[in-house]
Order: structure tokens, then sequence, then C-alpha cells
């Protein structure tokens, strides 16, 4: 378990390191002159000089990179160039929001997921279960734009029982954690079908029928524990998903976390604060995989560590 | 005499793309249904200028009500027109040729690139195999949605541009894919007699791996469309991807949100578009899945 926990440090570290290469090979190649942008129009080349001077913009690459890697290491991801703010700090005011709207997005997920996947596969090959995994199709199928706008539009403009955006209240949570949620109950839905299926098939389940328990018995003492386990370890994974998702859903709904922060860096070009954003995302991606990977083996013994 | 020994002769290596293909996805009813649509947006694509009833960029006087504001559905633009008083209708047939041209060659670039680098991996191991899994890896830990917002955000988006960078973004699923499959496929007894026999590694790779991860490869490849389909639409909605006036479903979107409380239609025919697309080819996607997958017959 050691060793195996030292290798999976150590892969991430890597995989880390690598990231931040490839974002700084990304920041490297931006045409647009970042101590022009920084200067603003009116600077004088002398000004603009002295600017690239001071970021290091004139040294070699090794160099820059190694100052970036150093800037990193100490929680520093840049300035961002026109709000003149630590990227570092623009994250970290708005991450709160976005840690909120990704656990209302897990609770959706799971609660709809969940539920779909567990009637389909007691519906097994009928109707239910056909309809059941088109619409989960239709959930993987929807960009999450679409979604927002469509539920906006329905809940809230002409049924008006939620607010039209921003951030503060449950009721403002609701739909933004719906939107984000949707598409990973789609995936829940088929993966706990099948994960269902297999265990009811097992012997266990047939031991349990034959001692003549109840058929909800059955199925909330012994088949959903067994079925959930495969299931719930994908949470860690999910992060991926939500990563992307919420550029589009927090620009939807005005909702203040990183993804709009990146949405609106997008739109003035300020490359920093999105290659924070993508930095911190990648971050939490690796660190979820990692979670993943220690939490399966403790949850499900049967899996063995490679 | 000579002819008969020269390699071109020799029967094709067999594929594992089973006979009949076609005719059991008929036999589906999602199947049916996912490849009736996928021709209809085809044939609407293909046959655009002779199908949309206007010139998709061409604002008209009548197409704005008194206050300027968009038209709804109606006799004569049957899909409403948007806020330049443009046919939503041609712009959304138009715009099938975007999302279109994009899934097709965005897709078809990630195919090749992930489809090369796994089998690359797969057959030579070694260094070959850890250089190139380990930045697969690399890749899979990028959020693919960022990452294509920092690309597109370098280049100036087009209609290319925009298709590289999703193809930039999205090989990485099908390299794990075929990568796996080669590699258990490089050990079986079959490439080792070949291997013995003196064949060629060009010989080897494609006529014997290659035709066996056939299958892998299109239905991998089938739901990859739907996948860049999707992120053809949020780019051009978030406005980094395809730009106005070239009509694309995303874009669409993007242009007229801000009247989508008083004109829906311009939000709901582009999205119910994008999502009759992607989900056509997912369903297409996971029948092929079950048609070509031996393993999964009779299982579920």
């Amino acid at each position: 378990m050691g060793g195996y926990v030292l290798r999976r440090v150590l892969q991430s570290l890597l995989i880390l390191l690598g990231i931040s290469f490839l974002t700084f090979i990304l920041l490297y190649l931006i045409p647009a002159d970042p101590a022009r942008q920084i200067a603003g129009r009116s600077a004088t080349a002398q000004t603009v000089e002295n600017i690239r001077e001071q970021l290091g913009l004139n040294l070699p690459f090794y160099q820059q990179y190694f100052r970036y890697l150093t800037g990193l290491l100490q929680g520093d991801l840049g300035r961002s160039y026109l709000q003149k703010t630590e990227v570092g700090e623009l994250i970290r005011s708005r991450l709160p929001a976005t840690l909120l709207l990704m656990a209302g997005a897990i609770i959706c997920e799971l609660a709809i997921g969940l539920t779909m996947g567990i009637v389909a596969a007691l519906r097994r090959n009928t109707a239910t279960d056909t309809s059941l995994m088109v619409l989960s199709f239709v959930g993987v199928s929807s960009p999450q734009f679409v979604i927002g706008i469509l539920l906006l539009y329905v809940f809230s403009v002409q049924l008006g029982w939620f607010p039209i955006g921003g951030y503060g209240t449950f009721r403002h949570m609701v739909l933004p954690s719906l939107t984000l949620g949707l598409l990973g109950a789609g995936w829940y839905s088929r993966m706990m079908r099948s994960s269902m299926i297999d265990v009811l098939r097992q012997d266990f389940i047939r031991t349990a029928r034959a001692k003549g328990l109840k058929r909800w018995q059955v199925l909330f003492g012994h088949a959903m524990p067994n079925a959930l386990l495969p299931v719930i370890a994908m949470i860690g994974i999910d992060i991926g998903l939500f990563m992307s998702g919420i550029v589009v859903v927090e620009s939807v709904f005005g909702w203040p976390g990183i993804g709009q922060l990146a949405w609106q860096a997008i739109q003035r070009v300020d490359i920093p604060i999105i290659m924070g954003v993508t930095l911190v995302s990648a971050f939490a991606i690796v660190l979820g995989n990692f979670l993943a990977d220690l939490i399966v083996p403790l949850i499900d013994p049967r899996i063995k560590l490679r | 005499m000579t002819a008969d020994a020269k390699p071109e002769l020799l029967p094709v290596a067999a594929t594992d793309l089973p006979r009949g293909v076609l005719w059991r996805l008929v036999r589906r009813k999602l199947a049916l249904f996912a490849m009736v649509v996928i021709g209809i947006i085809v044939g609407a694509a293909l046959f655009a200028p002779l199908v949309a009833p206007f010139n998709p960029e061409e604002q008209f006087f009548e197409g704005l009500t008194l206050e300027g504001a968009p038209l709804p559905p109606g006799e004569r633009f049957w899909l409403g027109t948007d806020l330049l008083g443009r046919d939503l209708l041609s712009r959304l047939i138009y715009g099938a040729r975007t999302s279109l041209i994009i899934g097709i060659v965005a897709n078809g670039i990630a195919v090749v690139v992930g489809a090369f680098v796994g089998i690359l991996a797969g057959f030579f191991r070694g260094w070959v195999e850890t250089l190139l899994m380990r930045f697969t890896d690399l890749m899979m830990a990028f959020p693919a949605l960022l990452l294509a917002i920092t690309l597109a955000a370098i280049f100036q988006p087009s209609l290319w541009i925009v298709a590289m960078v999703i193809a930039m973004v999205n090989w990485v699923q099908m390299a794990r894919v075929v990568y796996t499959e080669t590699r258990s496929l490089s050990e079986r007894e079959f490439i080792l007699a070949e291997r013995a026999m003196g064949a060629g590694l060009f010989r080897i790779l494609f006529r014997h791996i290659l035709p066996h991860l056939l299958s892998s490869i299109v239905v991998f490849g089938t739901v990859g469309i739907s996948t860049t389909v999707l992120l053809e639409a949020t780019l051009s909605y978030l406005g980094i991807g395809v730009q106005p006036p070239t009509p694309s479903w995303g874009n669409i979107i993007y242009e007229n949100q801000t009247y989508f409380t008083s004109a829906p239609w311009l939000v709901f025919f582009p999205g119910f578009a994008i999502i009759a697309l992607a989900l056509g080819f997912n369903l297409l996607g996971d029948s092929l899945r079950e048609v070509l997958d031996p393993t999964q017959k009779g299982r579920h």
C-alpha cells in the first residue's frame, strides 16, 4: 500500500510538472506582447522595455520557465494584464462559489443518475428501460449552455420559481447545479444500470431471496450497497467534467466563480487568468484522480492495487 | 506464373468487421432513428442552396418588427428571424455545414492521430510507449474545454483553426483505446508468427493489427463526432469558435442570447439542432458497439 501511494504521488507530481511546462509553452507562444499590454497604448518604448525587463521577458526560454516554475511553487500564478491583480488572489476569492456549485452538481447527478440507473436495471429490457437510457443519451448529448438557457426560460422567466441568475440563496443554486449535474447524471445512470444488473446476477442475491427476504430488503440491503461501490468511486473523476462545465454554466447564470472569471478573461484576452484557471483545474483533476485511486480499494476491498 | 507469388494477390487480411453491419443496424429502432436524423442533417447541409428558402446572410427589412425586434415563426419565415432580420431556418441549414465540416475534419484528425499514437505506443513498448502514453496522461489531465479556450484565444479563430483546436484536444480518448487493444494484440500468436516469418513492420502494423482495431475505431470515431459537435457549439457560444457572419449553431445562440426572454425560438431551434445531431451520433455509436462487439452479445 505504502509503495503504491508513493508511486502514485510521484506520477501525479510528474504530470503536474508536465502541465506547468505545457501551459508555459502556450503562454510563450502567444503573439500578443504582455509588456505592451500592461504598459497601455500611450506608453513609451522605454516604459515597455522596463516592464519587459521587470517580468524577465527578455531572458532565454529555459530561464523564463524556471522563473515561472519557482513562482508556481510559491503559489504565484502571475498577474492579470488588465486587472492589475494577482491571479492567485482572484482565483482564491472565487473558489468558494465554484466549490459550492460543484457540491450542488454532485448531489443532482447522483440523485438523478442513480435513481434512473436503478429503475432501468429493475425494469430491464422494457419500454421504461429503453426510454430512460435514451433520456440518459439526451443528457450527454445536450450542450450545457442550451440546458441552462432552457431551464432559465421555463423556470425563471415563465414560471418565476427561481431567480434569473446570481448568487446568494438556496434558490439561486438550484438551476445552475441541475445544469452542471445533468451531463454526469447521464453517465451515472448508465454505469449504475450495468453495475446493478451485474450485482443482481450474483449468487448472494439468490441466497438472500431464497432465505425469504422481502423484495425491498434484498434490493436496499444487499443489491444496492454492492452496486453503488464501483459507481461512487467515479466521483473523483467527475472533477474533469465539472472543470470544463463551470465556464459555461457560470457564465449563463452569472455565478461568481472561477469559471466566470475565465469567461471574462476570454473576452479581454487576459491570458494569465485563463492560464491560472487552467492550471488550477488541471491540479484539481490530478488530485481527483489520485483520490479516486486511493478511495476505490478502501471502499471496495475486492479491487487489488497495482 | 510469377504473378501468383506477388503479395498483392494474396487475399486481403480479414477484418473483424462482421458482414451485414448495416442491415443489423437498420433493424434496431434506435439506430434507424439515429441514421434518419443524421441523414436529414447531412442532406440539408449538402443541398443547402437548394433547400434553404433564403440567403442566410441577407438582412430583410421586413424581417424585423417596427420596433426592430426579431419576428416569431410565421408563414414567410418559418422559424422566425434573428436580431438582424435574417431567416433563422436558412441560417440553421447553412449552420449544419459548419457543424458537419468541423465534426468530420476535427474528428477525422483526432481519430488518425489517436490511432497512430495508440498503435505505436502499444506495439513498440519501451521508451516509445513511455513517452507517448505519459504525454497522453498529461493531455487527459487538462480540462478539455479550458485547453480549447486557451488555444482558441491564442490563435485567431476561423473554421479551420477551430477544427484543429478541437482535434488537438480530442485525440486522447482514441489513443488510449487503441493503445490498450494493440498491446494485447501484439502478444497474440498470429502476430508472433508473422514476426517469426520475417514480415516487415509496415505489413504487421497495417495488414494485421490495424484491421483488428477497426471495430473500436469505428465505434469511438462515431461517438467522437458527437463530442466534437458539442465542443464546437460550446466554443462558438463562448464567442471564440466559428465567427459570424458564417452561421454555426453555437454562434447563432451567442449572437441572439440577449433576446432569449422575448424571442426564445432563437435559442430553442439551434439548441435542438445541436442536441439532435449529437444524440444521433451517440445513439449510432452505441448501437455500433452492440453490433460489432462479440463479447457483449446477449449480455444485457
